[in-house]
């Protein structure tokens, strides 16, 4: 709308003392938009990317602190399209901050806040909010999507329009589903006229009903109430037909299934204006590693079966998938420390989202450049954000990164508020090294840590 | 004064007003001119009393009005009618009566004119096909309110001089609306350009169909426009999600002095009442010189004596007229 001109979503980042110009050298620069994967060098001053190519590879301007990459991977920083944190209402789960240091360690240099909060951010004073606090406090770009629906209660849409002025890049239900059809068919139409993306967690919640795990034998075997990925398929077909009864933008938040993503390939092919994401837990575990009822596996959706996650795999390999997501949901002892079907959902995630992705490169899966677009470009451009990309004029949301350096989790060692991590112990090849944020590193790795 | 309409080469020659649909601009024009006569004479003239002495007007209201129905009331005893207002609320209708009984106990106590508001499209010309005087549609559903649109291009003429070829934006429910539907009709045949200006949820399917512009962005659709018609938004529509607030429906589809400044210098300001200030429209500008909004009100009688008028010349000529 003219008058309602959305405004590009202002970068909300702590302010930092400006660094001088930095000259990153002898670095493998890659950068998924172009599908450039060559040696050279990177150019850095004021904030951005001044300069990048191969004839930089030995060459560093004068007057520029010069880092040598030692040939490892110079890439744009990732793009977390949903990150849950506990800011405002439970801030011993997460805070803004504590999510951006987690980021910065993983390599995620934006990321976007999801509205489950308390309050939910469904007014346009707590997108503010949200907008200062991590001006003030995060070490990261942080965006917001609000609430598609006033208290996130599936009855009424919130201030779509006021809201995206104010500065939110989606609009979504969090982990919940809008249940009610004409309310998601309002708020897709209403969204419209604005150009808002309507982000949606696809379960249909009366057939999942009070379903802890994937229905399947697994869940047969340890007794557990499942939940048939029917539920999401549903959702998601009838939010397809819903689009193109409207003409709005939808996204579906994290797919599981091969059903759901011919759904998304068939409606793409129609030409209407649909994405989808998946989570890293759903391309890198299966619902065998929950094991002896180990809650920090229990997420939503839930975990499929290995044809389910070979699938999904496969899709990000074709380029059919837009967005890779942590789905970071930090959960403390308290609500995880319980039986299965009794624990809190979520993962923590931020800070091996990166580590567990490149699990599907050095598998073979997925080359380098075709996985990094949906952790960086895809979301960049799909939320309408400025990063993701080595070019010259872009933010200088950097990270270097050792594909090889071969390392283990240990959860207490992770910065995130909560250790409800599903990667605990397991062995990850490919770190970050270094973390950039409008020029500034924000991140270091010190061995030993 | 009826008289000297009937020379007239326009005539009226229907039965019952139910609808704007199918007026053509003979017609049209031949309800204005009348009516401007009457706008233009005292509402104290007693000559205009003899048109309906003797005839029995009744206004059956199903859905609670106050200007329609006063509007009605008003121009049936400036004719000179008995006017009978039947309260729905403490009627057999309460009672469970269907609208058809209704309708047959009404036409056996023989009037001459009933004019009907009912708050199902269609119930008003199902309710004529059972009775045998003349039926006037005062808002039936979203379908019609065709008397509101015939006092909307009267108060467009005299403030303009003319209907063709201006530009008229309809912004608001249009949805739930029977005055832009009706509004639609009468412009479109007099010759203006009509725009409808909503958010997509309270647009009707397909609403180009209907031979007009569609906006969803106020700011372009009142671009350059000789009439601004505002359409009441109801409350209810906040709890049933067609928008999400009061504040965020007036900073994107109420008329306000930025928006205002968009359209003509010289643009009327419409609201066919009752308007619900600060939601579709700004106090001070239903207060502004540009609103006409109080004109309407006045033209609400003039048309309606106009449309009991020719409605009265086709009735059946009474046996005896007491004087």
């Amino acid at each position: 709308m003219s008058g309602a001109t959305p405004m590009s979503p202002s970068s909300v980042t702590a302010p930092r003392k400006p660094s001088g110009p930095t000259a990153f050298i002898n670095a493998r620069l890659v950068d998924p938009e172009t599908n450039r994967d060559e040696p050279g060098g990177l150019f850095v001053k004021d904030g951005v990317i001044a300069d990048l190519g191969a004839s930089l590879r030995r060459n560093a301007p004068e007057g520029a602190t010069v880092v040598d990459c030692k040939g490892r991977m110079l890439c744009p920083g990732l793009v977390d399209a949903q990150v849950f944190t506990g800011e405002p209402g439970y801030e011993h789960r997460e805070t803004l901050k504590t999510a951006s240091h987690s980021a910065a360690a993983g390599g995620v240099t934006t990321m976007i806040v999801m509205p489950d909060t308390d309050p939910v951010i469904d007014q346009v004073s707590l997108v503010d909010f949200i907008q200062r606090r991590a001006r003030d406090n995060a070490i990261v770009h942080i965006h917001t999507m609000a609430a598609v629906t006033k208290g996130l209660k599936g009855e009424e849409m919130t201030e779509i329009g006021l809201l995206k002025r104010a500065g939110a890049v989606a609009f979504s239900n969090g982990k919940t589903s809008v249940a009610n059809t004409r309310v998601m068919k309002n708020a897709l139409l209403y969204g419209r006229d604005f150009g808002a993306l309507i982000v949606h967690h696809t379960e249909d919640p009366y057939l999942a009903g009070s379903g802890a795990m994937n229905s399947g034998e697994v869940a047969t075997r340890l007794g557990l109430p499942g939940i048939s990925k029917v539920a999401e398929i549903i959702m998601i077909e009838r939010d397809v037909r819903l689009v193109e009864m409207t003409g709005g933008r939808y996204h579906a938040a994290t797919i599981s299934c091969p059903e759901s993503l011919a759904i998304i390939r068939q409606a793409k092919a129609r030409g209407l204006a649909v994405t989808c994401g998946v989570s890293i837990n759903h391309l890198t575990l299966n619902e065998n590693d929950i094991g002896s009822y180990r809650t920090f596996l229990k997420v939503r959706p839930p975990l499929r079966k290995e044809d389910d996650r070979a699938a999904m795999v496969n899709a990000v390999a074709n380029g059919e998938i837009d967005t890779i997501v942590s789905s970071h949901d930090p959960q403390d002892a308290d609500v995880k420390r319980r039986p299965f079907a009794e624990a809190a959902d979520g993962a923590a995630g931020l800070e091996t989202l990166l580590a567990a992705a490149l699990r599907l490169y050095h598998s073979g899966d997925v080359a380098l450049p075709t996985l990094l677009r949906p952790l960086t470009v895809n979301p960049a451009k799909l939320f309408g954000l400025p990063g993701g990309r080595l070019q010259k004029g872009a933010p200088a949301d950097l990270i270097l990164v050792d594909l090889d350096e071969p390392w283990v989790v240990n959860k207490d060692l992770l910065r995130s508020r909560s250790k409800n991590s599903p990667f605990d112990e397991a062995k990850m090849q490919g770190r970050v090294l270094r973390t950039l944020v409008d020029g500034e590193t924000v991140f270091e790795y010190a061995p030993g840590r | 004064m009826a008289i000297s309409a009937q020379k007239q080469t326009k005539s009226f020659s229907h039965r019952h007003l139910l609808s704007t649909e199918k007026l053509t601009v003979p017609e049209i024009d031949f309800l204005l001119d009348l009516a401007d006569k009457n706008a233009d004479s005292p509402p104290q003239a007693e000559k205009k009393r003899q048109v309906l002495r003797g005839r029995t007007h009744i206004n059956l209201f199903f859905e609670s009005s106050t200007r329609t129905q006063a509007s009605f009331e008003l121009a049936a005893k400036r004719l000179g009618a008995d006017v009978m207002n039947m309260n729905v609320a403490t009627s057999s209708v309460s009672k469970g009566e269907t609208l058809v009984d209704t309708a047959i106990t009404l036409n056996a106590m023989r009037p001459d004119i009933i004019v009907v508001r009912h708050h199902s499209a269609g119930a008003v010309e199902l309710l004529s096909q059972k009775v045998d005087c003349s039926v006037i549609n005062a808002g039936d559903g979203a379908h019609q309110h065709p008397t509101q649109a015939l006092l909307d291009a009267l108060t467009i003429r005299r403030a303009k001089g003319r209907i063709s070829g201006l530009t008229v934006a309809i912004c608001g429910d249009i949805l739930h609306s029977r005055v832009a539907r009706s509004n639609v009709d009468v412009l479109n045949t007099m010759g203006a350009r009509v725009r409808l200006i909503a958010p997509s949820t309270l647009l009707p399917a397909k609403p180009e169909r209907l031979g007009v512009e569609v906006f969803t962005d106020m700011w372009k659709g009142i671009e350059g426009a000789d009439v601004v018609m505002m359409l009441r938004l109801q409350r209810e529509r906040m709890e049933s999600s067609y928008v999400p607030s009061v504040r965020e429906y007036f900073h994107f589809f109420g008329l306000d002095h930025e928006k205002l400044a968009r359209a003509k210098p010289d643009a009327l300001v419409m609201h066919p009442g009752p308007m619900n200030r600060g939601v579709e429209i700004a106090s001070t500008i239903a207060d502004d010189p540009r609103s006409v909004i109080r004109e309407q009100v006045e033209m609400g009688v003039a048309v309606r004596m106009a449309v009991l008028e020719a409605l009265a010349m086709n009735l059946p000529k009474p046996e005896t007229i007491k004087s």
